[in-house]
């Protein structure tokens, strides 16, 4: 199939073992930055504030360097939604990567909507050293908002050289050796 | 010395690339002197049957333009790309998908639904194409099947270089010519443009100031720009500072914005993303409701941002829907 | 562009070849030693499983657990591995980066390669404490592993650079923390600036009548203090100074100092005090700061007798002289040595200094922040500073305890904890009130033979002497009442404290004369713009923000800024000092070292990439970015760039980019998470 819907097919598994039912558990990639936020995952983890697997941090030294293509990147290879971590405004480490940061997400957040990304998915807190328990109530909010939206279908369209023979079995008279099957009843 | 053999092959395409190659003007007689144009359906009469009686790999090269969505588009890129040694994806369609890429804004269903169905041009109810193979007096028909989403050309067949522009520049496609010619093509995968943002070769470029803010978007239709004045300096969205060089500016030299044809420099893994961190990077708030009066200003993003490249996009289209929620516009 | 197999995302060729290659030093052979952490890590997650997912994945030639890495036999086991040739990168899967990222490079370096091919993965506090399931906790520290291998792959050797300290220091506050800081630091033969705000150094300490617990009188132990600092060659002091700006990086710091004016020549005058009694002001009438507005000064003042420097200040705002210009200035005419100059400007001040140490103090809660008590509404009320000055034998009351209606109190309550652990106002203890109100109240009954009872919550009385010192009060005759008060009312002319006596179960209404308000410590009201000032942090009470509350009480965030004193949090007079010699053996380090290493991960522009589009240009909030126009290239002074990476994001075509978070190392470090398992 010239088309996949990407879906993490270890979704469910991981919702057996995470939750001990059948049902998805969402993975998400929060990139907090080194001062406040990341500061604020470790104080989580000191004061053992539990919260969702799903989370995975990347540390940044500045939300400020948060590249928009870091979000892409992660919604296609598999993350369900994208956290952001940056220090209150006022109080950025480096004076004012977090405005740049609230910028550029503001911006980044109307495309994604264009192309089907609910705004549930793409989430912006300030955090600062101290509030660990942010974190785990941050983190536990955005899993259960994921669970209720489902995962995230990115399609993307891989045709490997594998392929390409299928392509070229094509005859005079046309048999249709076509990477494309309609489904049954579609019309093509 | 026989000349080698090249061909041109449009999928998706308005057109405009094949324009390019006449836009050679003079050069182009030089051009049919050095090479032999085996087929080019829009100025020859070669047909299929010709290509496929080629041996595998006797083109030197195949200049291929226009995005990849029917099954009749996938088998004649992948006919040629096992006819030639050399595959171009040419012109910003093949290279990124191209406008026809806007269309992984919608599903399938919706644009043949669309098209055959709801046009305001058409009587009656309408009916589509019919699947399978027709009968007819001179023979079976068979329609190619429109696939669910627009492709690059890499994205279908494997891909040796590729001439962004929408169309290509000129003199970008006689430096292609030269070198297939010679002998001296680069390593495979290169883009054959220069590899920095347009601003190196924009007239205006000096009149940018250092420290650049915006504080009013503004579209080209609202006001005539200043012709002397970077015109992301006057508000519009001008996406020079991410779109390779290699064009002559000849976008801005006429008082309108870059749109981005050319596309992302090598550095870059997605166009729209990375034209878009640099816009709102420059956006002269930092209040909440400050940056939304202003991202408001850029009514569509999308088609700002991925105009040509939505297709190449690390998202590739518009995601799907989760299964079993219905369809959603 | 042409997806690579496995869907690898092309973000441009890597600066020293492509993912697997590895550095110069050939294909990249991997290490990974998963830490069980004692049994932090090891309960939650299942170590052996995640060393032995760790093997197999593409590049890592060993992977290993071991049960504390970061002592010496795990730092071992990284060294040999290198040593033998099996590795050349190095990742460790232990606790935080924050804790132990510095250790490891080390290590790394010590074993014989660049320190930043190296990669943490933090499977402690982001994964073991924060995780309840142990095999969700097993994956998720299997996706950090597979993350961080896939991102060091992508690592560069990266050179360190030292820039050397300026062999100057500063000193921000002239309270009993930044005198002993700067006498530390002129004794080891540095330069020091002493700046102050106040017209005389000394600080609060320098108001007290005497400190607990050895009942020393408080002057008599600052002033030899303060004449050594003014004494000492190596030591500039700045009174009635502010410092107006802060540039520059740790080792180089380049500071605005504000001198404002006292309209005295600074070097003629020798406190004499005969201007002060040629005052056109016979009557003083503004409230004298220096006696918490117990009494009135004149316009021209010095603040106390013993003021350092020794020298008189004229307030514009009260001279009349600055508004009509007609004064006759019988000052000027009494002073000998014609040391008057009302002309004098403000004076800036241009500095080079390595290091800076912020004693700026604190303040005390303002009491009328609980209109309950009355402070403010009854003249009977008093904070426990206004006490000390009537007790101060220099103050307004020459040392006796007489009220501001002249009468002299016989019975006298204290009340602890106002704006201390108090959800209303400050939920922190001040720490120092308990003492002090025992000191007071021994004062009180020594001075003036008052009855005095004490209204507490908790007796905390931690020190060495403290206890023993609080059994002495007792002892003496001291009343205690274990209560919050409630309210302070009046009675036919005496003062009524109600609280409830919790050990009796009672509520008492206690008549008094005088009522002693316990302030608590809070920060100095401007502390967040000073903060900002100096790039620190503040917490949310306003203190400044010490860089870790255990390991590191001194130092902030910010390289070369340190703290000393109150201004971090409540504290008494010996745990001050023993800050300030803390504060000032760090930089005495720093500039005895001579040069400190500069951030490894700056930002840079790629030769040639650069098109001149300048958007990074004006992203910079440390000017570390300058264009040439007619290069027409943007380039990165590495010495100014702090790495905070925001030009990088910004740049359109990705011809910035940083050391250490480059977006292929980045895109890595996403793919190995989400992919790999």
């Amino acid at each position: 199939m010239p088309s996949e819907t990407k879906v993490r097919p270890e979704a469910a598994a991981v919702g057996n073992v995470a939750t001990g039912e059948g049902r998805f558990e969402p993975t998400i990639v929060a990139f907090f930055c080194n001062w406040c936020t990341y500061t604020a995952a470790d104080m989580a983890g000191l004061s053992r504030m539990a919260y969702s697997p799903a989370v995975r941090v990347v540390r940044l030294m500045c939300s400020g360097r948060l590249d928009p293509q870091f979000v892409l990147a992660a919604f296609r290879q598999g993350a369900d939604g994208v956290l952001i971590g940056g220090c209150h405004p006022g109080d950025c480490h480096y004076q004012e990567g977090n405005y740049k940061a609230l910028r550029r997400v503001t911006l980044l957040r109307s495309m994604l909507r264009q192309l089907g990304i609910e705004d549930e998915r793409l989430r912006l807190e300030w955090i600062s050293a101290s509030e660990g328990e942010k974190v785990q109530r941050v983190c536990n909010e955005m899993a259960e908002d994921l669970r209720r939206l489902g995962p995230l279908h990115v399609v993307l369209s891989k045709l490997g050289p594998e392929d390409l023979d299928g392509l070229l079995a094509v005859g005079q008279n046309g048999s249709p050796a076509i990477a494309y099957e309609p489904a049954e009843g579609e019309v093509p | 010395m026989t000349k080698p053999k090249v061909a041109f092959y449009w999928c998706a395409a308005c057109g405009g690339c094949e324009e390019a190659v006449v836009d050679l003007n003079d050069d182009l007689l030089a051009a049919v002197e050095l090479v032999d144009v085996v087929f080019w359906p829009v100025a020859m009469d070669f047909k299929r049957e010709d290509v496929e009686a080629f041996a595998d790999g006797e083109l030197a090269a195949a200049f291929i333009n226009g995005a990849v969505r029917t099954s009749e588009q996938e088998e004649m890129v992948a006919l040629l790309r096992r006819k030639s040694q050399a595959v171009v994806a040419f012109g910003s369609c093949a290279v990124l998908g191209g406008i026809p890429g806007l269309a992984n804004l919608y599903d399938r269903e919706s644009i043949l639904r669309e098209v055959y169905h709801e046009c305001p041009s058409l009587e009656g109810s309408g009916t589509r194409p019919a699947a399978g193979t027709t009968s007819v007096e001179e023979g079976d028909l068979r329609l190619p099947v429109f696939g669910a989403d627009v492709r690059t050309l890499d994205q279908v067949i494997d891909v040796d270089y590729y001439l962004p522009g929408c169309a290509p520049p000129a003199p970008l496609i006689w430096a292609a010519l030269s070198a297939l010619v010679e002998g001296k093509l680069p390593e495979k995968g290169t883009v054959l443009a220069p590899d920095v943002a347009l601003c190196s070769e924009c007239p205006r470029s000096a009149t940018k100031p250092d420290k650049l803010s915006v504080d009013h978007f503004r579209r080209p239709h609202e006001f005539v720009a200043d012709p002397e004045q970077c015109l992301l300096a006057q508000g519009l969205v001008c996406l020079g500072p991410a779109t390779r060089a290699g064009c002559q500016a000849v976008c801005t030299v006429a008082n309108m914005p870059c749109t981005g044809c050319m596309g992302p420099t090598t550095r870059v893994a997605d166009y729209g993303a990375k034209a878009l961190s640099a816009i709102a990077s420059l956006i002269d708030a930092n209040e909440d409701d400050e940056i939304l009066a202003r991202t408001a200003e850029i009514v569509d993003p999308v088609g700002t941002f991925y105009r040509y490249s939505l297709p190449a996009s690390l998202l590739h289209r518009r995601v799907a829907e989760p299964a079993g929620n219905g369809a959603r516009q | 562009m042409q997806l690579p197999e496995n869907d690898r995302l092309p973000a441009g060729p890597s600066t020293n070849g492509s993912g697997m290659n590895g550095s110069d030093s050939g294909p990249a052979k991997i290490g990974v030693y998963v830490c069980h952490c004692g049994l932090n890590i090891a309960s939650k997650v299942d170590v052996s499983r995640v060393v032995a997912f760790a093997g197999m994945l593409p590049g890592v030639s060993v992977a290993r657990e071991y049960k504390f890495m970061c002592a010496d036999p795990g730092q071992e086991l990284i060294q040999q591995d290198i040593r033998d040739g099996l590795i050349n990168r190095v990742v460790v899967a232990s606790c935080s980066p924050l804790m132990h990222e510095a250790t490891f490079r080390r290590a790394t370096a010590a074993g014989g390669i660049n320190p930043f091919l190296f990669q943490m993965a933090n499977i402690r506090e982001d994964v073991a404490w924060v995780t309840d399931n142990g095999d969700a906790a097993t994956e998720k520290a299997q996706a950090l592993v597979a993350a961080a291998v896939r991102r060091v792959a992508d690592h560069e050797p990266i050179e360190r650079r030292e820039v050397p300290v300026h062999p100057e220091v500063l000193v921000v506050g002239g309270g009993i923390a930044g005198i002993h800081a700067a006498l530390t630091m002129a004794e080891a033969g540095k330069h020091v600036y002493l700046v102050e705000r106040q017209a005389t150094i000394g600080g609060h300490m320098a108001r007290f009548d005497k400190t607990f617990p050895t009942l020393d009188c408080s002057a008599c132990i600052l002033t030899p203090k303060m004449s050594s600092v003014r004494a000492h060659p190596n030591i500039t002091l700045w009174a009635y100074s502010d410092v107006e700006s802060v540039s520059g990086f740790s080792g180089d710091f380049k500071v605005r100092v504000r001198r404002r004016p006292r309209y005295i020549n600074e070097d003629l005058c020798t406190g004499c005090l005969s201007c002060i009694d040629a005052c056109i002001y016979k009557r003083p009438r503004w409230d004298d700061e220096w006696n918490e507005g117990l009494s009135q000064r004149r316009p021209i003042y010095m603040p106390f007798p013993q003021a350092t420097p020794p020298l008189v200040v004229v307030d514009p705002d009260a001279c009349v002289d600055f508004k009509t210009h007609k004064c006759p200035r019988p000052c000027e005419a009494a002073c000998e040595r014609q040391a008057m100059d009302f002309s004098q400007q403000v004076r800036i001040e241009e500095i080079n200094v390595g290091a800076i140490i912020l004693a700026t103090g604190f303040r005390t809660f303002d009491a009328r922040r609980i209109p309950a008590y009355g402070y403010g509404r009854y003249p009977g009320v008093y904070t426990s500073l206004e006490v000390e000055r009537l007790l101060n034998a220099s103050g307004p009351t020459g040392g006796e305890l007489v009220m501001r209606d002249g009468s002299r109190p016989e019975r006298v309550a204290i009340v602890h904890c106002v704006g201390s652990r108090d959800a209303n106002t400050n939920v922190y203890c001040s720490r120092v009130c308990c003492m002090y109100s025992l000191k007071l109240a021994h004062l009180v009954r020594e001075r003036s033979g008052a009855e005095v009872t004490e209204f507490y919550i908790d007796m905390r009385t931690p020190g060495k002497g403290y206890e023993e010192f609080y059994e002495r009060v007792q002892k003496e005759g001291t009343r205690f009442i274990r209560g919050r008060v409630a309210e302070i009312t009046d009675h036919e002319g005496a003062l009524v404290v109600h609280a409830e006596d919790t050990l009796v179960g009672k509520v008492r209404s206690l008549e008094v004369d005088m009522v002693v308000l316990a302030v608590g410590m809070e920060a100095q009201p401007d502390a967040d713009d000073v903060r900002r000032l100096f790039n620190i942090g503040c917490g949310h009470e306003g203190f400044f923000t010490e860089r870790h509350p255990k390991l590191a009480p001194v130092s902030t965030f910010t390289d070369g800024i340190f703290l000393a004193g109150a201004c971090q949090g409540p504290r008494d007079i010996p745990d001050t000092v023993a800050q300030a010699g803390a504060a000032a053996a760090e930089v005495l380090a720093m500039v005895d070292r001579g040069s400190v290493e500069i951030e490894p991960a700056t930002a840079f522009i790629e030769a040639g990439a650069c098109s001149g589009c300048r958007t990074c240009v004006g992203m910079c909030p440390f000017s570390a970015i300058s264009f040439d126009p007619v290069a027409n290239v943007a380039s990165v002074n590495a010495v100014l760039c702090k790495g905070c990476g925001t030009c990088v994001a910004a740049c359109p075509s990705a011809a910035a980019q940083q050391h250490l978070f480059t977006d292929r190392q980045i895109f890595a470090e996403l793919e190995g998470m989400l992919n790999a398992v």
